[in-house]
């Protein structure tokens, strides 16, 4: 087996370096020209894209104030491998956290994505200018802390919470969706800021950097030639008048239940309440995430948006949408007279409450009678020519959608609900086919029943009629600073199904139901300078006590404000939505009140108990 | 033995123009390495490059007087040298600065030296004199062990000071003796050895233990004439195995299966000694000693490993095999090396324009991590550019020990082409992920005085002994 020839041995020894030679060779070989990743490897490494961002658009309100600003606000950012120890009690008294959250951030941003230790990561977010103003003095006592500046949202009134939304930080799932966005961005999660945020947030710049191993800034990439400027984010004019939203905010104090304005002529909306209210500053900043938790907890559900959300039965608001259909198919005339005794006698019957009999249409607006519009539905539903209850629903329906109702309106707001209005099939669903007919739906006649409208769509009844048949998609935005208009959805006009000329009675009687003496169902809504029309509303509802409702323009011929009120479980409409309608009018078409002692009394009154006026 | 009379004449100019080639591209890729806005200046003595050309001055002028001295020198004070180095490396251990957990270096003044870069060359002029002795027997028992000797001594220390990197150096003198006479069997052996080890660190006992069973047995088929014996003997064992497996789960007993294998296969190897005695069968005996000493090799090892290796070598090669990645931590130096070089392409980024090593990403840039820099900077051409240089140097310095007509010069200079070969292969292959980090220089290239002037030493040692021969 031994070899003795031993010059044989220089060939295999040289053999041996040789193939040694080529295995490194063609390992290098696939690392620098077949393998291309260590390239873009290499370039994470060494470019930081440090992301420059825009201040967020300002947004004013109808008449020009700064309704949402921007504050300045710090990220406390942390390099791991450069920090030294230091004295953890003094720098958590400075930032005014504990001992123990200094430990746990530490342990955090070890578990988020993307950590380096070699990179900043977030220590502490959104630190207050104050904060910032003691740190900024003791910073060099930490070495590997720094802070990047963010801006964060102020409220100078502090108001509107439900329609200006807020501002938080993206998740993962929409950076998957939109790769716009990347980790530590704010982005509008609600509200006017998330139907508005890409006018709102501006468009973020890059400035690309070179940095060493210690993530120490080296220079700029080729001198800034690929470097972007953020560009701010415009501004927006809301429709709101802040006065008029910050006075009915207060009028709603300890209530529950929502108020909607609106200009009839345009759609504008001009104060969106909904109360119980909470102060947007709450959701701004570190402790957002907490207080959204105790606000999701309370009971009276101040975060949800009644004025959009909330589907309510519209009462006898809804008497005016029947009449209107009623006088539209010929199935009731204005001078057609019903007799009430203290109710609808026929079927299950429905009940009535004390008033002169027997009463013309416009009386019957007045004085919100329940039987007259019980003939009056069923009138429309077995109208004689169309055969059948079906048929007839079938247009009844087709009539209250064309008021927007059962549909959204389109508003530029998030999570606006449809309501709801019921169908055939639905009532084939739930009695069985040919198993119903006027008398069993009876109660969609007194707006109860299977329907379901939000404030805005009560609110925009109400505008309808003011403007006698048409309405605008109601909308919270009057204009977007440099950029032509607003959506032409809301400069499109909608015409209902029902003839200008039949609305004359109803607003006829809505001036009778506040202005008409005796019987008139909200005479304290009366103004003496302003002619104000109204309509009550008393909603049953399986809650508590009945939901006071009112729906009201005004001035009578020449509208300019459209309202409606709902307040939760507060009883008769003409007790206390009436009056917290007419205070707004007066509010935003004079400016000032008359009624110093009404407006007091309503401030003062407390309607927090769901059962307060059941028997 | 007849001299040259002119020094200059003999001289092998290909060699030393290699070598001043290697040097020069060596400094300015350390110049590219800690290359700054704020010292630009190559002449820039509080900077590693303008160290490194004092550096290179100091080793010319070595390499100056070394080809002056007369190459008797060499010869006659051979275990003078080494007994010198052996004393340095003493002192470093016992007095050293400690560098990165290593006591390996003295410090004279401001001037640190790295003993264990000077014991090479002196240990490889004592095994010269050892081995170039006339009718020396390397496989005499006697002197393996003198070469043993000579060879572990200073690996031994060196690992004392806990540089295993270093020490690992020695191993490649393992060419240097096969040249001098060690079989091919024994060469192929180690070999198998080798793939042995990484085998026991990625697979299991059991499958080790077996497979180590059936090699031997395959062995015997191909060797063996009693083939049927063979078979009856292998297959028993197995049963044996089985059997003893399924008893013991029946019985309750939880023992691990390598145990089993190990002791089916123990139980077997008194019969197969005495089948060998009565049949008077030598073979069986070797393949006994194989088995033996394979299993024990195996089992040593994947206790030494996971037992006594501390633990960052054992996650570097963990690494390296694939078993475990770790970019941010164990295997951070490799993957940014692998970037660096990687990120470089055909052509590379240019001289300066290296973003990887001028920003640090690379740790030891200048020392250990060197190649990084020619890989960034001048890409795959560079690369196989100074990789065909290392390479003819080595295969010229073969032909040159060849040529020699004295024993001594060529044991000599297949040292110097052992410890060149293991320093390149190694290095190199440790940047590109080919080989664990251990933490030696890439010859003439790397940053630092005594490497530089312990290989200027190397080389020109035997420069002088091949100009005189």
């Amino acid at each position: 087996m031994q070899l003795n020839i031993t010059t044989d041995k220089k060939y295999i020894i040289s053999s041996i370096i040789l193939i040694v030679f080529i295995v490194i060779l063609i390992k290098l070989f696939l690392l620098q020209i077949v393998e291309q990743s260590y390239k873009l490897s290499a370039s994470n490494n060494v470019f930081r894209y440090i992301p420059q961002y825009p201040a967020r658009g300002l947004v004013y309100d109808r008449n020009g104030d700064l309704i949402v600003c921007n504050q300045a606000a710090y990220d406390l950012m942390v390099i791991k491998n450069e920090v030294k120890a230091f004295d953890t009690v003094e720098f958590a008294s400075i930032l005014g956290i504990s001992k123990e959250q200094v430990k746990a951030s530490f342990i955090q941003i070890k578990r988020m994505k993307g950590y380096s230790p070699y990179k900043p990561s977030v220590f502490l977010k959104q630190i207050s200018t104050k904060t910032y103003a003691i740190l900024q003095e003791k910073l060099y006592k930490y070495p590997g802390f720094d802070v990047h500046p963010r801006t964060l949202r102020t409220y100078p009134y502090k108001m509107a919470s439900h329609l200006f939304g807020y501002v938080g930080e993206v998740d993962s799932s929409i950076i998957a969706k939109n790769p716009y966005y990347q980790l530590g961005d704010y982005i509008g999660v609600n509200g006017l800021e998330k139907s508005y945020e890409k006018e709102l947030r501006g468009k973020k710049g890059v400035k690309i950097f070179m940095v060493d191993v210690h993530n120490r800034i080296k220079g700029s990439y080729e001198n800034g030639l690929y470097d972007t400027a953020a560009v701010v984010g415009k501004d927006i004019v809301c429709t709101i008048d802040a006065k008029l939203q910050s006075y009915g905010e207060n009028l709603m104090v300890n209530k529950i239940g929502s108020i909607v304005a609106i200009e009839p002529k345009t759609g504008e909306v001009l104060a969106m309440i909904s109360s119980p209210i909470y102060d947007p500053e709450l959701l701004v900043g570190r402790n957002r995430k907490n207080n959204v938790k105790i606000l999701q907890s309370d009971t009276l559900k101040p975060i949800f948006n009644r004025s959009l959300m909330a589907p309510y039965p519209p009462g006898s608001t809804f008497k005016i949408v029947n009449g209107l259909i009623g006088l539209q198919e010929g199935t009731v005339y204005p001078t057609t007279r019903y007799g009430c005794a203290g109710g609808f006698p026929i079927g299950r019957g429905v009940g009535c409450h004390i008033h002169p009999s027997p009463l013309a249409f416009t009386q019957a607006i007045q004085m919100s009678c329940n039987t007259y519009f019980c003939y009056v539905f069923r009138g429309i539903i077995d109208k004689p020519m169309l055969g059948s209850a079906e048929a007839g629903f079938s247009i009844w329906k087709k009539h209250v959608e064309s008021f927007g109702f059962g549909n959204r309106l389109n508003i530029d707001l998030p999570n606006e609900q449809r309501g709801t209005v019921p169908s055939v099939s639905f009532y084939d669903r739930y009695f069985r086919k040919g198993g119903w007919n006027s008398l069993t739906i009876i109660s969609l006649s007194i707006g109860q029943g299977e329907l379901g409208a939000t404030p805005l769509q009560i609110a925009n009844l109400s505008s309808i009629i003011a403007n006698r048949g048409y309405y605008y998609s109601p909308h919270v935005v009057k204009e977007i600073k440099e950029f032509d208009g607003i959506d032409p959805k809301y400069t499109t006009k909608y015409t209902t199904t029902i003839d200008s000329t039949w609305f004359d009675y109803v607003v006829e009687g809505m001036d009778m139901a506040v202005n008409g003496g005796a019987g008139g169902t909200a005479l304290n809504a009366a103004l003496p300078n302003i002619r104000i029309c109204g309509k009550t509303g008393t909603a049953q509802n399986p809650h508590g006590a009945d939901h006071s409702v009112f729906i009201a323009f005004a001035p009578k011929d020449d509208p300019k404000i459209a309202i409606a009120v709902y307040i939760e479980n507060a009883g008769f409409g003409g007790t206390w939505a009436s009056p917290i309608a007419s205070l707004m009018i007066e509010k935003y078409l004079a400016d000032s009140i008359s009624r110093p002692d009404l407006e007091k009394y309503i401030q003062d009154a407390v309607l927090l108990d769901r059962h307060a006026g059941k028997k | 033995m007849q001299e040259r009379n002119s020094t200059w004449g003999g001289l092998d100019w290909p060699t030393i123009f290699i070598y001043l080639a290697l040097v020069f591209m060596g400094w300015i890729n350390i110049y590219a390495a800690v290359y700054s806005d704020e010292h630009n200046s190559i002449l820039d003595f509080t900077q590693r490059y303008g160290m490194q050309l004092v550096w290179i001055i100091f080793a010319f002028a070595l390499a100056l007087v070394i080809l002056l001295i007369d190459r008797r020198v060499y010869f006659v004070f051979a275990y003078f040298f080494y007994g010198l180095a052996l004393l340095s490396l003493i002192a470093a251990l016992l007095f050293g600065r400690v560098v990165n957990g290593a006591h390996s270096w003295l410090q004279f003044g401001s001037v640190g030296i790295q003993p264990a870069e000077f014991t090479k060359f002196a240990t490889i002029l004592a095994l010269a004199k050892l081995i170039g002795v006339f009718n020396f027997k390397i496989l005499q028992p006697s002197s393996l062990l003198k070469i043993s000797i000579i060879i572990l001594l200073p690996a031994f220390i060196i690992i004392l000071q806990n540089d295993t990197g270093s020490a690992m150096v020695y191993g490649a003198l393992i060419l240097l003796l096969y040249r001098e006479g060690l079989p091919n069997w024994f060469m192929l052996f180690l070999l198998f050895m080798v793939i042995l080890f990484i085998l026991v660190i990625i697979a299991s006992n059991a499958f080790i233990l077996i497979t180590l069973f059936c090699i031997t047995i395959l062995l015997y088929l191909i060797y063996g004439d009693k083939q049927k014996e063979a078979i009856i003997y292998a297959i028993s064992t197995i049963l044996f195995g089985l059997a003893l497996y399924f008893t013991l789960k029946y019985l309750g007993y939880k023992i691990s299966s390598t145990y089993i294998i190990l002791f089916s296969m123990l139980i077997g190897t008194p019969l197969a000694i005495a089948y060998a005695f009565l049949r008077r069968i030598h073979f069986i005996y070797y393949l006994t000693i194989f088995l033996v000493v394979t299993t024990s090799f195996s089992l040593s090892v994947d206790y030494g490993y996971h037992k006594v290796l501390p633990i960052h070598q054992q996650k570097r090669i963990n690494d390296l095999l694939g078993i475990e990645a770790d970019p941010q931590g164990w295997g951070y130096n490799v993957n940014q090396s692998k970037i660096a070089i990687g990120s470089g392409g055909f052509s590379g980024k240019g001289f300066l324009g290296g973003t990887q090593t001028k920003f640090n990403f690379v740790p030891e840039q200048s020392t250990d991590f060197i190649f990084c820099t020619v890989g960034e900077e001048w890409g795959f051409i560079g690369s196989s550019v100074v990789l065909s240089l290392f390479l003819i140097l080595i295969l010229r310095l073969i032909m040159l020990a060849e040529r020699q007509r004295e024993s001594f010069a060529r044991v000599y200079g297949y040292g110097v082409v052992s410890i060149l070969f293991f320093h390149v292969a190694v290095n190199v292959g440790m940047t590109i992920g080919l080989f664990p980090v251990i933490g030696i220089p890439l010859p003439f290239f790397s940053y630092g005085g005594s490497s530089l002037w312990a290989f200027t030493i190397l080389l020109f040692i035997f420069i002088k002994l091949d100009s005189s021969r």
